[in-house]
């Protein structure tokens, strides 16, 4: 590094944001004012860049939304359901099983600061092209990592999407959503009056993490980086102790307000708590445990040591505080108390470090960015012939295939029964469902939960792209029976000081706002990601929706799996969908180009009224929404997660060109979902269907142990339900793990 | 007469194992810090699954010199029914109150899947409300499933089966000997078991198979006719 290099450069501030800094000092900042500074203006903490388009998202639905400081959550009979999620991009790259690990510990922490007990995770992991022999490496370490954390701190994995695309092979993306559960009265916010005691808790504080969110998660990656030093390391067996205790000591009723130190440490919790509380706080450092000696003030206010907490603590009862983590082997230590005024000081030795005031730290200055669309590609057609060895064989090819085969062996690695609360495992559905402990008139609430996105789309329009991701969102929670009820976004762009990538940032949040409008659902929490860039180039943008979904009786949930002989299939929605960007046309094709479907949003909400109200009924046996690989992808895994094969009758269908049977079989577009019933129900279903005015076709029926497709012109193909189960489990094999 | 659960740092069944006793029988069970003494009024103490200590230095060995370990074990030696699920159960084997060791699974990963036992005894404690033969389906989940053991296992209770109900490698989830999911001291009065019956409890979560697991321990030790 070049020694004439200014320090607020290599700490990731700009020029002109020094020279703010300055001016609101009317000083020269110190070296520890400098390193807060430079932390909690980044991206990752104060959302300069951001901020302004997060504010247009809606706040309103259904469920009474509630937005806090480090998540938010909807109410639900008395108790707040608060789930947010958070991304752990750069650290998963640089060092995969560490990264992805901290990046569970940290959304929990979030969770877990509102004083609400973690129920469920979901991840969602984006990877580079699966038959890139690197990719598996990024694979293992991601899910030993998640694996590693989620399981030993006892919250079961429930949920989740993996998909792989070139575009991610130079930087991963891993974002890890959590849901909590707190009693209305307990919830906790990071608000506390002047005259506190401020505790740190938790474990000891070391070198670890310095500059993480402002060094590593604000710049892109480039090709001699040395990054190691910024990646957190995270110790589930301490973040399992910190939730059990923290949880007793907001019980205690002695916490008065609590933050989590997750990006910026002790800055970000010092600062935030108390501009949330309109006060200033007192800090002496020399009463922080630390892991090491001769940690100079700076290092000590910028770690990202992970398993830590700050908290206000009514004067006192400190030591009833110091008891509950002392008995969990922990540090609780006073270190400082929240005062009247708006300044932050904090002493080392007596010594005055920083004194600035925290209003500055915590609001940085909007940076507006210029946004430009790029240059609009000419239309490629998309050249489809019929698939070499025929319709049978591209099914079995498209249900291996990277981005639709099981992700049996990635969610076998996660503990996903533990808290006896999973009522619809991952791999079963299109959503996981939670028994959610209140009884209301003899029934028990359930939860379902689901995460997706759509790169490939959001790359070619990302308007379109977010607003099919919240769309196929909350149809995954329809399919379970469960009406939707809030979003956390997670947003992965590329480096917003392109202007292309930055249209595609604002683009996908008016789609994201849009779709979360007609469907009445609030945005309740975030998590933004910039600069996403290797010298590979940056990822496709990737909003991904965590959405949360309320099931009145959760003994009414249902699966995609077909429950046996005997039962009939339909098709709500239309039948043949587009191929652009498909999944048939990636991997049959090996194509790109073509046309997308463009979501109707009319036509999604009135699908989602038709399901929702056939469930409310009880006439749905299974229901799977129509994703990748479209309607024979659909119908094969309900085959494969019922056991059972299927006959369907396509005969009279007007289809002749191959392209008319691609799009058929495997095209790919938004409002339709699969349901099975009984064929005494069909007549209910096709009322509720005509009713909203929603497409109905019979498909055919469950029957043996083969998948068998009448096709148009009397075509007859198919597959057993053995092939087809071998190939939807050859993920590993073909990742080569 | 009462349950105890005993709550290491880094148990994350206790809860769970308290709700099944409850859920079972409607015994509301004792919650057993892991440096308290055990009350005299117990007769069933359930080690429940986890990562005592976070298992940093090898599943179980750490939480073997818990205080309420040296209890534990006055208590077996007492005639009491100790029950170790998962955790617990490589708390038995690291404390010598069973034979064996659990290493790390065959896959060298963590597998969480439903399995299916076959039920080996039914003259013990633990079993006497199933058939012997019959076949159980409940959840695993664990990194350090394999058992092992130099010398040939007695006190087999419950091996991993296929749908046939044969032991057969492929129904085993982490190369256990002889597909030992389960084992019994010789006394009869410690089990140690890797599957999870307090999560096969509810109809809702997908299996009642572990019901009479603690139907039948209730009611050896307490005299509960759940």
């Amino acid at each position: 590094m070049m020694t004439d290099t200014p320090v607020y450069q290599i700490l990731g501030l700009t020029r002109s944001e020094y020279v703010r800094i300055v001016d609101i000092l009317e000083r020269e900042p110190t070296p520890t004012e400098l390193a807060m500074f430079s932390v909690e203006w980044s991206e990752h903490c104060g959302y300069p860049r951001s901020r302004d388009y997060l504010r247009t998202l809606p706040r309103e639905g259904k469920f009474a939304p509630m937005v806090g400081t480090d998540a938010g959550g909807i109410v639900l009979d008395g108790r707040i359901v608060v789930f947010k999620a958070e991304s752990h991009n750069h650290p998963s790259q640089v060092e995969p099983k560490a990264g992805a690990a901290t990046g569970v510990g940290g959304i929990v922490r979030d969770i877990l600061s509102m004083g609400a007990r973690p129920v469920a995770l979901l991840d969602s992991l984006r990877f580079g092209d699966a038959r890139d022999a690197r990719t598996a490496f990024f694979v293992k370490g991601v899910v030993d990592g998640i694996q590693h954390y989620g399981n030993c701190i006892g919250v079961p994995t429930v949920g989740g999407e993996v998909t792989f695309d070139a575009a991610f092979s130079g930087n991963c993306l891993v974002n890890v959503m959590c849901v909590g559960v707190v009693e209305g009265e307990r919830v906790m916010t990071s608000e506390a009056p002047a005259g506190q005691s401020v505790m740190f808790l938790g474990s000891r504080t070391g070198r670890d993490g310095i500059g993480g969110c402002s060094v590593l998660a604000s710049r892109e990656f480039s090709e001699a980086d040395q990054k190691r030093p910024t990646v957190q390391i995270g110790d589930p067996f301490a973040g399992k102790c910190l939730i059990e205790a923290t949880l007793e000591a907001i019980a205690s009723g002695a916490v008065i307000a609590m933050k989590d130190m997750g990006a910026a440490g002790l800055t970000c919790t010092t600062s935030e708590m108390a501009a949330a509380g309109g006060v200033g706080m007192e800090v002496e450092l020399e009463k922080v445990p630390r892991r090491e000696a001769g940690m100079e003030p700076f290092e000590l206010m910028m770690s990202e040591s992970q398993e830590r907490m700050l908290a206000a603590v009514a004067p006192g009862r400190e030591q009833e505080v110091v008891d509950i983590y002392h008995r969990w082997g922990l540090q609780a230590h006073v270190v400082g108390r929240t005062v009247e005024g708006g300044e932050l000081i904090i002493r080392d030795e007596g010594e005055i470090v920083a004194q600035l005031p925290v209003v500055a730290l915590t609001s940085p200055e909007t940076i507006p960015l210029p946004y430009s669309a790029p240059p609009a590609g000419a239309e490629i057609p998309l050249d489809v012939e019929r698939p070499q060895g025929g319709w049978g064989e591209a099914l079995l090819t498209l249900l291996g295939a990277p981005n639709i085969a099981s992700r049996a062996w990635i969610f076998r690695q996660y503990d996903h029964t533990v808290q006896t609360n999973t009522v619809v495992p991952p791999g079963r559905a299109d959503a996981a469902v939670i028994r959610l402990p209140i009884t209301v008139e003899g029934a028990t609430r359930g939860l379902a939960m689901t995460m997706d996105a759509n790169p490939r789309l959001c790359g070619l329009d990302p308007y379109e792209g977010a607003r099919q991701a919240v769309a196929e969102a909350a149809r995954n929670l329809v399919c379970v029976g469960a009406e939707p009820a809030g979003v956390t976004d997670c947003l992965n762009f590329g480096n917003p000081e392109k202007p292309e990538r930055f249209w595609q940032f604002v683009r996908a949040i008016e789609g994201l706002g849009d779709a979360c409008r007609a469907l009445h659902i609030p945005v309740v929490s975030g998590n933004v990601s910039f600069f996403n860039e290797s010298p590979q180039g940056a990822v496709l943008p990737t909003p991904t929706i965590g959405m949360v979904g309320v099931l009145q009786d959760v003994t009414q949930a249902r699966s995609m799996g077909l429950l046996g002989e005997g039962y009939d299939l339909v098709l709500l929605g239309n039948l043949s969908g587009a191929l652009g960007g498909s999944e048939y046309a990636t991997e049959i094709c090996c194509a790109g180009g073509g046309n997308i479907a463009v979501l109707d949003m009319e036509r999604e909400s009135a699908l989602h009224k038709t399901v929702l109200a056939a469930h409310a009924e009880g006439i749905v046996a299974a229901a799977h929404d129509l994703s990748e690989g479209g309607l024979m992808i659909a119908v094969a895994e309900c085959c494969i997660a019922g056991g059972v094969g299927a006959r369907l009758d396509l005969k009279d269908i007007p289809a002749e060109t191959p392209a008319d049977l691609a799009a058929l079989y495997f095209g790919e577009a938004p409002s339709r979902i699969l349901v099975s019933l009984l064929p005494e129900d069909h007549e209910r279903l096709q009322a509720l269907a005509a009713e909203h005015g929603v497409p109905y076709r019979r498909l055919g029926s469950t029957a043996g142990r083969h998948l068998v497709v009448h096709g148009p012109g009397s075509e007859e193909w198919g597959s057993t339900l053995s092939a087809m189960r071998r190939r939807h489990a050859s993920l590993p094999d073909l990742l080569g793990l | 007469m009462s349950v105890a659960v005993i709550r290491f740092p880094g148990s994350n069944c206790d809860t769970d194992c308290v709700r099944a006793t409850e859920v079972v029988a409607g015994l509301k069970a004792r919650v057993i810090w892991h440096q308290d003494a055990i009350p005299a009024e117990i007769s069933l103490v359930i080690l429940p699954g986890g990562f005592s200590y976070g298992d940093y230095l090898r599943p179980g060995a750490i939480a073997r010199f818990a205080p309420a370990m040296a209890e534990v074990r006055r208590f077996a030696d007492r005639g009491g029914h100790v029950l170790g699920i998962c955790n617990g159960f490589q708390i038995l084997t690291e404390a010598g109150m069973l034979p064996g060791a659990l290493l790390p699974n065959g896959s060298l990963s963590f597998v969480c899947q439903d399995v299916r036992l076959r039920v080996e005894r039914t003259d013990t404690p633990f079993t006497r409300r199933y058939k012997k033969g019959q076949v159980l389906r409940m959840p695993v989940a664990h990194g350090d499933g394999r058992y092992f053991s130099e010398t040939p296992p007695q006190g087999v209770v419950f091996r991993y089966v296929d749908e046939n109900g044969d032991p057969t490698p492929e129904a085993n989830p982490n190369g256990a000997l002889d597909n030992i999911a389960g084992m019994v001291n010789a006394r009869g009065n410690v089990l140690g078991m890797m599957p999870h019956p307090e999560r096969a409890c509810e109809t809702l979560l997908g299996s009642t198979d572990g019901r009479a697991l603690f139907e039948s321990v209730l009611e050896s030790s307490l005299g509960v006719g759940a």
